[in-house]
């Protein structure tokens, strides 16, 4: 079938290979090795799939021809985040996991991949500063599995059947962790107070109990406000002998209270700001860590890269054959838990990111996108019939943004923004319909004050 | 030569092992952990200050944070330049055997093959890189008609009617096939099937993640003749509580279960549905289509078969994909073509919803789209072949070697095989964890032994993928003889072994021990103090 066929990635395709291998090993034809799969089972058929291959050249210019298509941030002025934030990559992240090693690498030993295990460790490590806890995870999927892996072991350390999340709770994120937790835990909601957006704390003490595996905070929420009341969400869950779990984003860690220090037993978050550019929400590392305690060690259901020597004095060794037992891996089925491979490249370009910015730089960062964000929120509360932000809490660099006295719908808004170039933010009138028609808009380090000034100025047009 | 364990600190009286010569010696730069290279007061500057006018209208933003939640110690972060850090991780990234520098034979179930660099340069253009994920959807038609096209590639690969990318990884995609079998049988009315049966040569996210979905597990063990389950085994397991079958196929054994298609009929006839676990796709690639053979659900590994790359360990994308009976169960949002306009339908009231962020690793499709056009239909049909050809060869030229065998020799085997190293063990006392660590000092990756549980004692699972040449396979086995002579002529190389890595032997007892176990630098810092 393949005379003469010599394909660019497929080595031995080069003439004459194959016949001196299949002579090698006895075989006329590779159809007699196929003959191990029962021929009532064999496809015989032809693939609906172009039959020929393309050369690179035509790969590149069709995928081009393709991408042309979209319109990216690079040439609108976007204000969407929602989980996917707008942040500025560092050059040094792009070329470290450019690397070829690390890109191509994927399960070797501790001492052929020892640098791909030294830099998780550190991974590990400042991400462990940034949230002042002792034990982190390798990279997991995304920040919403990483929140269902916290459920789950809440469920596992507590044999407890309950799980009480914020009625703020991003609902994407809400909707994986159903389905860790079902059948495990029902999740229950928790009121939220209308002017400010905290937890009603009446509210959790009503329903926290002797049932409650775990509270989970989140901070900033998912509507951009900081919950304030952390350390008593934490003192609430831990007199009812429930655990506190805490989603954060860690662009905010150097100006907030970290979870370890607030009494988080379990963090969680997305890593995605940490020198990942946004690729269409494919670029996502979940973050995951607990405090030092065996009995949350070892229901971490991923890979933990630990620490040890060799036998050479002085050498460290790197390993992710740490607390094996605890997977599936190991025991399979009794493990209750999986992982595999999952988002470590993200590691890698978060360890670097956080190496460049430093306990200075990552408060830096957060101060300036609260003033961006600050300064936004002022502009826009200008703009007549133009609330921001919707609730009276402090925000960090997302806020909600209330349309309603301008008699138009965000839908409306949005579409009217775009005409301008501008993507507004994310509509929430779906999602949160007693919030009236409103919107989450996202302001990083990314946005110059001419960037808010353009939006403004669109607006105040727009709703004129 | 004495060949007792070594511990800590021991190996001194055992450097002349280091100067005999492999063709190789890895980059060995005793790189401190990134903290031991701090400097008080480094600084990098990446991101302005506000602008002065933001600044004075705003003023002190953080005097909005309440006290309770304002951070009152920095981080402990490190503080290194720019060059530093640049000098730091690229020592490390040499420090990394990537299937680009090493061979990679040794690596089975993970399907080492080469990752067009074109593909990895597309995928960083800025109209997928700087995409918001929330774009409206007439910005991004590009990216959904790339993820549409490579849908119907994949449907027509597996024979299944619908595909999804949620799902960041094989496990996870594994995961969402059991939650979709949860939420079929729940739609039925048919809560009583709660037992998932599966096979200990399965991977082993066949068990966990049914497990994880609250199933109860049922493991069936591949008999010790054939390799195979068995049908007699797999009717005893069916019951009126069976919710599915999730198998692997072929196994990670490269036994191809020749009574499959009758469980599969068995387990129908009982009303459970079948997933199979095609992450071993790339043997069987356009000879073999799940949905063809009866399978409801599946998952094909994109960073495996698709040639993305492997990333360190991902970012990856467990493919699903599912017959339309299970199409109302998917996670949301499903790509849609309406003739004109590419679409993401939110709209299926019976969906699992989500089992993560977004669309999955969007850039995956891409690279795995790609990678099928290169390929074309010819294409994948010769990579397979030659998955298959050159698995085979490399099992004819191991069995020639002393002291290894292969597990059912009177099957044959498709993309990979499962050896063992008992003889080996036997008449030299080096075991395969001795072994895999020597073969790295010739400069090829280590090898795969077995998931657990390990049925074939002192296993070797290598898996030579399309992409390797016949130089490889030929420089690979002559490595496996001549770390097979060493064990037989002086074991005490291969035993303290790796002796021409970054790294010699881990010190095992931290790992395992959770109070000794430190996963970070501060923790580190706080045990040893």
């Amino acid at each position: 079938m393949s005379e003469g066929f010599v394909h660019r990635y497929i080595p031995n395709s080069a003439p004459g290979v194959r016949e001196a291998m299949l002579e090698e090993i006895g075989f006329e034809d590779v159809g007699q090795i196929y003959e191990e799969i029962p021929e009532e089972l064999r496809f015989t058929g032809e693939l609906d799939i172009p039959k020929e291959p393309v050369t690179e050249f035509e790969v590149a210019q069709r995928i081009k021809a393709m991408l042309a298509k979209n319109k990216a941030t690079d040439e609108l002025l976007s204000f969407l985040g929602a989980g996917c934030w707008p942040h500025y990559v560092p050059a040094l992240c792009d070329e470290i996991i450019g690397r070829s090693e690390f890109l191509t690498a994927y399960s070797g030993a501790d001492a052929t991949d020892y640098g791909r295990y030294q830099t998780i460790f550190e991974y590990q490590s400042m991400m462990g500063d940034l949230l002042a806890m002792d034990v982190v995870s390798t990279p997991v999927y995304d920040g919403t599995t990483a929140s269902g892996d916290a459920a789950h072991m809440a469920s596992r350390a507590t044999g407890r059947k309950e799980f009480l999340v914020p009625s703020t709770c991003s609902p994407d994120r809400l909707a994986t962790m159903r389905n860790y937790c079902d059948p495990w835990l029902e999740i229950k909601r928790v009121d939220f107070d209308a002017e400010t957006g905290q937890m009603d704390l009446e509210d959790l003490k009503g329903k926290a109990s002797s049932q409650t595996a775990a509270i989970y905070v989140e901070t900033p929420s998912y509507l951009g406000f900081i919950e304030a009341q952390c350390a008593d969400i934490a003192q609430i869950a831990h007199e009812n002998g429930a655990l506190l779990v805490a989603y954060v984003n860690p662009t905010s860690l150097g100006l907030l209270s970290p979870p370890g220090e607030y009494g988080a037993d379990i963090a969680c978050g997305e890593g995605q700001p940490l020198g990942m550019h946004m690729h269409c929400g494919g670029a996502t590392l979940g973050i995951l860590a607990c405090n030092d305690a065996e009995r949350f060690l070892e229901l971490m259901p991923s890979f933990l890269i630990g620490i040890s020597s060799t036998l050479v004095e002085g050498e460290h060794a790197f390993s992710w054959h740490t607390l094996w037992d605890r997977m599936m891996y190991a025991t399979r089925d009794k493990a209750k838990s999986f992982t595999g491979t999952s988002s470590w490249l993200w590691g890698i370009s978060a360890a670097v990111y956080m190496a460049l910015m430093g306990p200075e730089g990552m408060r830096q960062l957060g101060e300036v996108n609260m003033q961006k964000a600050y300064y936004a929120m002022e502009l826009l509360s200008s703009i007549k019939g133009v609330k921001a932000p919707t609730f009276a809490s402090p925000h960090f660099n997302e806020f909600v943004v209330n349309f309603d006295e301008t008699g138009k719908t965000v839908s409306e808004v949005n579409r009217a923004l775009f005409e301008h170039g501008i993507l507004g933010g994310k509509d929430l009138s779906g999602e949160f319909p007693q919030l009236g028609q409103a919107a989450l808009y996202c302001v990083t380090e990314t946005h110059t004050k001419e960037d808010i000034e353009t939006l403004v100025e669109a607006l105040e047009r727009i709703v004129r | 030569m004495t060949t007792e364990t070594l511990t800590h600190g021991e190996y001194d009286k055992h450097r002349e092992y280091e100067q005999i010569e492999t063709g190789y010696q890895a980059v060995r730069w005793h790189e401190p952990v990134i903290y031991e290279l701090s400097r008080k007061g480094s600084r990098n500057q990446i991101v302005p200050e506000a602008e002065e006018e933001i600044r004075s209208k705003v003023g002190d933003v953080v005097s909005h944070i309440p006290e309770q939640m304002r951070r009152e110690n920095p981080p402990e972060l490190p503080e290194l330049s720019e060059p530093e850090i640049m000098r730091h991780y690229l020592r490390l990234s040499q420090q990394t055997l990537g299937f680009d520098s090493g061979i990679s034979i040794g690596l089975g179930t993970c399907t080492m093959k080469y990752s067009p660099k074109v593909n990895d340069q597309l995928a960083r253009l800025p109209q997928l890189s700087e995409v918001h994920p929330l774009q409206p959807e007439d910005t991004i038609q590009g990216i959904l008609e790339i993820m549409y096209e490579l849908r119907n590639w994949l449907c027509e690969l597996s024979g299944m009617d619908e595909f999804s990318i949620q799902p960041r990884g094989g496990s996870h995609g594994v995961y969402a096939n059991a939650c979709i079998m949860r939420a079929y049988h729940r739609s039925r009315g048919d809560a009583k099937r709660d037992e998932v049966i599966t096979c200990a040569v399965s991977h082993p996210c066949n068990a966990g993640c049914p497990s994880t979905a609250g199933f109860k597990v049922i493991q069936l063990y591949p008999d010790k003749e054939t390799g195979d389950i068995g049908l007699q085994a797999l009717k005893a397991a069916v019951s009126e509580r069976t919710a599915g079958l999730m198998l692997t196929a072929p196994y990670d054994t490269g036994v191809f279960d020749s009574e499959i298609g009758e469980y599969i009929k068995v387990v129908h006839e009982a009303g459970g549905l079948v997933s199979l676990d095609q992450a071993n796709f790339n043997g069987v690639m356009t000879r073999l289509r799940a949905g063809d053979i009866g399978a409801d659900l599946m998952h094909f590994n994109l960073h495996k078969t698709f040639s993305t790359p492997h990333g360190s360990c991902g970012p990856a994308t467990g493919a699903i994909g599912v017959k339309q009976e299970l199409r109302k169960f998917l996670p949301v949002p499903v790509v849609e073509f309406d003739g004109s306009r590419y679409h993401l339908n939110y709209d299926l009231p019976q969906s699992i919803e989500k089992v993560g962020s977004f669309y999955g690793v969007v850039m995956n499709a891409l690279k795995a789209y790609a990678w099928i056009m290169a390929m074309g239909a010819r294409g994948l049909r010769e990579a397979a072949e030659w998955a298959v050809i050159n698995n085979n060869y490399l099992i004819k030229k191991l069995l020639e070697i002393r002291g290894i065998g292969i597990a059912w020799p009177n099957r044959g085997k498709l993309q990979e095989a499962r050896f063992t190293l008992e003889k080996l063990k036997e008449e030299t006392g080096v075991g395969t964890s001795d072994f895999n660590l020597r073969i790295t000092d010739y400069g090829v990756q280590s090898y795969f032994e077995s998931h657990e549980p390990v049925i074939i004692p002192e296993p070797v699972t290598p898996e030579a993928s399309d992409t390797v040449s016949k130089e490889d396979l030929d420089r690979f086995v002559e490595i496996f003889r001549r770390v097979s002579e060493e064990a037989y002529t002086d074991p005490g190389i291969v035993k303290t072994a790796p002796h021409r890595c970054a790294i010699h032997q881990t010190d095992p007892e931290p790992l395992h021990d959770p109070k000794k176990t430190v996963t970070t630098w501060r923790a580190r810092l706080k045990k040893h103090e």
